[in-house]
């Protein structure tokens, strides 16, 4: 997994809630068996006006000039602000693989869904909860303010705004050390393999009519 | 210390804890399917890993796979190839039970392991899939996971998790006749909000679930992640036990008795601590129609579409504007007036032998309305459709010009053939009422089994109590 550590970069804002997962990756998308290649079909119904199909070029599909991520002045965004319950939906990694493809590397909203939120650390996106106020102001300021950039540390858990707020979040220790570091956590947990073991021997004692 | 139903399963289940809270905990039971397992076992290949565990794997077919014709295979090649994917990932890793598609045991998946008793009181059980929440109704700790999730999963045994704080959400009294389990759930999101949950395991209690079949316990569990809650449940009875009593992968003879005692200790202690609690009176609820692009937009058969500037929040007003943009209604408009286009009676919320018995009841001897285009009624799985047609619902259903499909996850989604076109309203008996969901400028209104039957009878929305009060 790609590590991240600390970044700078062009923000986009997305303006609604309960951005569900189905409109940043739609169902026909989803019959890839790949990992990759899922860029080009974020957000695929807002942001085209032709109806997408896995295998388009979409460098020729008709664009939504109304949608944010079409406008010149955030192309190149790496930074998605959003509003609450970003994510919603169903669990399909292909959103946070879609993102991720598309360049985003990190997203802020007031509130994630669970399954959403956990997918992306797998994926070396880093989802940023910040009190609603302050998504506010960021909204605020994005708008107003062409080539609004932040600056993310994640060693020290700060979004850092180009006016010199720093605005702090948190973050469990486990997952920012795997995040810092890019580790497999198959890995990780492999490590572990004589005590899953032992559990699984007394889980068997215990239950064994889950082992028959 | 008492603990909570959702306390006990988390307990069993956890080999390691780090610092922080985050723990590894113990996977009973995996369910696969087509769409988000490719990935995961291509990663296990190239890792040169095995699974840790294959018989803990349940797997089958059910996003892509067609509901007619079978006899002619999947015509679309890149939903041929993600389900042959499937076949050839369970021929070289294993699994315990594979439903492949045309099997007579295919389903969709979180009807499959119910019916045939993989999914047991006191597991885990992890599928990637977000309504894996429905197992909960077994007192399961039962969640829908990603797909780097399901390769750690399929390697380690494993699931590295924190816990979730407990809500305990009481449906007191005695639901109306024509009031069932997805009016019940719906009026919950309505309630709490599709983020209400978020952060929380929901322990369903009160005399309104404990009436409820396993069903119907199914249907209320399934939808707890549209409530943002990750996983559902409800304790043990002697109705989860009669169900499982005789299922292919139940524990037999003195394993059965072994297995009985455990399970009756499944349910939350009398004082046990709930982080947050909700109660709503079962007998005020009344059958429910979402309105809108977000099941929490949803009201009552009585009710009106509601004005965007009745909502404080601007958030929610702008979502509220854009919903009934998107959906092509007028605030105030009566529900009873809205007319619908097509029915699709199925998916994992609503699919079982209940469901269609509930939606037969309404129709027999009745015909759909010539202005509905098409009724789908999609089984959830082939045991389901056996049991449906030796009833005699079927005939039911087919004589009052419905379709009569083969079982999969069908319009819920659809990735298969069957969809909206743009602009057409379906009342719909699954769970998610997104834009495009049911196919691209689709419009869904969730309703439970009986409305969107009286939906199809009618034409448009009708109190279903009209129909068996």
């Amino acid at each position: 997994m790609r590590p991240f550590t600390t970044h700078e970069g062009l923000v986009a804002p997305l303006d609604r809630a309960n951005v569900d997962t189905d409109a940043i990756i739609p169902k026909q998308f989803l019959k890839s068996i790949k990992r990759t290649g899922f860029g080009p079909y974020l957000f695929d119904e807002w942001r085209y006006l032709d109806h997408g199909e896995p295998g388009m070029d979409c460098a020729r599909r008709p664009k939504n000039p109304a949608f944010v991520l079409n406008q010149p002045r955030y192309e190149g965004a790496t930074i998605l602000l959003a509003r609450e319950n970003f994510g919603c939906g169903s669990s399909r990694e292909h959103a946070p693989w879609a993102l991720a493809d598309y360049g985003f590397r990190a997203l802020i909203a007031p509130s994630f869904a669970d399954i959403f939120y956990n997918n992306c650390f797998k994926n070396g996106l880093l989802p940023i909860v910040l009190p609603a106020a302050a998504v506010d102001d960021l909204f605020r300021q994005v708008e107003a303010t062409p080539g609004y950039r932040l600056v993310i540390d994640l060693p020290t858990q700060t979004v850092r705004r180009p006016d010199g707020l720093v605005l702090a979040f948190e973050i469990d220790a486990f997952r920012k050390e795997c995040l810092l570091n890019g580790w497999d956590e198959i890995g990780l947990t492999l490590r572990h393999a004589d005590e899953i073991r032992a559990f699984e021997a007394r889980h068997r004692e215990a239950y064994p009519w889950l082992f028959a | 210390m008492p603990k909570t139903l959702y306390d006990k399963l988390w307990d069993s289940h956890v080999v390691r804890t780090e610092a922080d809270g985050t723990a590894l905990i113990y996977i009973d039971r995996h369910l696969v399917h087509e769409v988000t397992s490719p990935q995961a076992f291509e990663g296990l290949r190239l890792a040169g890993r095995k699974p840790w565990r294959a018989t803990s794997i349940v797997a089958t077919a059910d996003h892509n796979t067609p509901t007619d014709h079978w006899e002619r295979g999947i015509d679309d090649p890149i939903s041929r190839e993600q389900v042959e994917t499937l076949d050839a990932n369970i021929r070289q890793f294993g699994a315990l039970a594979y439903y492949p598609f045309r099997d007579p045991r295919q389903g969709i998946v979180h009807v499959i392991g119910p019916e045939n008793g993989a999914t047991l009181p006191g597991m885990t059980v992890v599928c990637g899939d977000s309504h894996t929440s429905t197992h909960g109704a077994f007192a399961c700790l039962a969640h829908g996971i990603g797909t780097s999730e399901v390769e750690h999963v399929l390697a380690t045994q494993c699931l590295l998790q924190k816990k979730s704080k407990n809500m305990l959400i009481r449906l007191e009294g005695v639901a109306s006749p024509g009031v069932y389990a997805k009016d019940l759930i719906l009026a919950v999101i309505g309630r709490i909000g599709t983020a209400g949950g978020t952060g929380y395991a929901i322990e369903f209690a009160g005399e309104a679930i404990s009436a409820l079949s396993m069903e119907g316990r199914m249907t209320v569990c399934n939808m707890a992640i549209e409530a943002g809650a990750r996983a559902g449940m409800v304790a043990v009875d002697d109705k989860t036990i009669e169900y499982l009593r005789d299922k292919p992968f139940a524990p037999k003879g003195e394993l059965w008795e072994r297995a009985l005692a455990y399970w009756r200790t499944l349910v939350s202690d009398a004082d046990a601590h709930f982080d947050a609690l909700v109660s709503l009176d079962a007998s005020t609820i009344k059958p429910q129609v979402t309105w809108g692009t977000s099941p929490e937009m949803v009201t009552d058969i009585e009710g009106v579409v509601p004005d965007p500037s009745s909502f404080k929040d601007p958030v929610k007003r702008e979502g509220a504007m854009r919903a009934l943009a998107y959906m092509g209604l007028a605030p105030g408009t009566r529900i009873v007036d809205i007319s619908i286009d097509q029915v699709f009676i199925g998916s994992c919320t609503n699919s079982r032998i209940e469901d269609l018995r509930a939606a037969a009841a309404v129709v027999k001897g009745r015909k759909k309305a010539a202005s509905v285009k098409r009724v789908l009624v999609v089984p959830g799985s082939g045991q389901v459709k056996r049991q449906a047609e030796a009833e005699g619902l079927h005939r039911i259903f087919l004589e009052a010009g419905f379709e009569w499909r083969e079982p999969g996850c069908s319009m819920c989604l659809a990735m298969n053939a069957d969809r909206l076109e743009p602009g057409e309203r379906c009342a719909s008996t699954s769970n998610r009422n997104f834009e495009g969901r049911q196919g691209a400028g689709g419009r869904t209104h969730l309703v439970s089994p009986a409305m969107a039957a009286a939906a199809a009878i009618a034409g448009h929305f009708v109190d279903v109590r009209e129909f068996v009060g």
